[in-house]
């Protein structure tokens, strides 16, 4: 059941007064935009920002003649919480290039959930260094496809090359109670670290 | 400066729509920065800003949202609500975020708002 809070409306509970966000990340096609939507209360919103010159210079377009602008899509959803804190979750690119998505993306950022595929763990180095280089804190979610192999925790950890006390849960993005463990998971890291640090 | 045509969404250029600038008159929009039109009539708008306070009378909002909704880009959308804030149109309703702004309680509520939908 959802919460009371929880609605269909578009706009906001007149209450409301503080918005919050978590990014929801990693490479293409891992389930980022399914993530979004199964826990979104509203339909998940696309907003598209066109790339020019400054992320042309760090993009790859070489051999690609006139290519000058790229377009990026930016996939969000709200959760309401309680009736004066809303929760955004934006799925976002890992591309680095995107680097004024990322400051945009991050800026106020409470922290990030990787999401990775089994298949394809090495994809998902790329965005975790960029969540170090902007020095967002996150946790990883192993997003449970069905022809994916199935791995030991210890040697996903050794895979990913995860620190110790970062979070490494499974979660299916297509289940809206697997997915807000999920985020709980990362949640109570931030908690947690948020309390280790000295005031 | 040729004026945009009105009518003709999509084919203007985002920077004839912000009348050339790339960046907002003010750094207080965050993607999340909630945004609602305080009900003081305007007067004349051009039709994207139009459009952008049509949709902000209805409620709460955030930036994102506007910009989702709207089908403008962010940045875009951000130079719009700047203009309709400096014009007494809007009003932003949550705090600019800073760097970091994690308060305990914040996280703590946001952990107790994920577990009540379990």
């Amino acid at each position: 059941m959802g919460s009371a809070l929880a609605c269909d409306d578009v706009y906001l509970p007149a209450t409301v007064s503080t918005a919050v966000k978590l990014l929801v990340v990693g490479h293409f096609a891992v389930g980022k935009t399914t993530f979004v939507g199964t826990l979104s209360e509203i339909r998940p919103l696309r907003t598209e920002e066109t790339m020019t010159q400054a992320g042309a210079l760090t993009d790859d377009l070489r051999g690609v003649p006139d290519k000058t602008t790229t377009t990026v899509a930016l996939d969000f959803g709200r959760l309401t919480l309680n009736d004066h804190l809303v929760l955004y979750l934006f799925g976002a690119p890992g591309q680095q290039r995107f680097t004024r998505l990322w400051e945009d993306m991050t800026r106020g950022a409470l922290g990030a959930l990787v999401l990775a595929d089994t298949r394809r763990l090495e994809h998902s180095f790329d965005v975790m260094g960029l969540l170090e280089e902007y020095g967002l804190p996150y946790a990883v979610a192993v997003n449970r496809f069905d022809d994916a192999p199935e791995f030991a925790e210890e040697e996903l950890r050794e895979a990913l090359d995860l620190l110790p006390e970062t979070p490494l849960v499974t979660c299916d993005a297509r289940d809206p109670r697997s997915s807000t463990e999920a985020l709980i998971s990362l949640v109570q890291y931030l908690s947690a670290r948020e309390g280790q640090e000295p005031a | 400066m040729t004026a945009p045509r009105p009518g003709r969404r999509g084919l203007v250029r985002p920077y004839v729509i912000t009348e050339g600038r790339a960046h907002p008159t003010r750094d207080t929009f965050d993607l999340v920065t909630l945004v609602i039109a305080t009900g003081a009539e305007p007067g004349a708008l051009s039709p994207e800003k139009d459009r952008v306070l049509r949709l902000c009378r209805g409620g709460a909002l955030s930036v994102a949202e506007v910009a989702g909704h709207l089908g403008i880009p962010v940045s875009v959308t951000k130079v719009l609500l700047g203009d309709l804030a400096d014009d007494g149109l809007i009003l932003t309703r949550s705090p600019v975020p800073s760097a970091r702004p994690t308060e305990p309680r914040i996280l703590q509520e946001v952990l107790d708002g994920l577990r009540a939908r379990l």
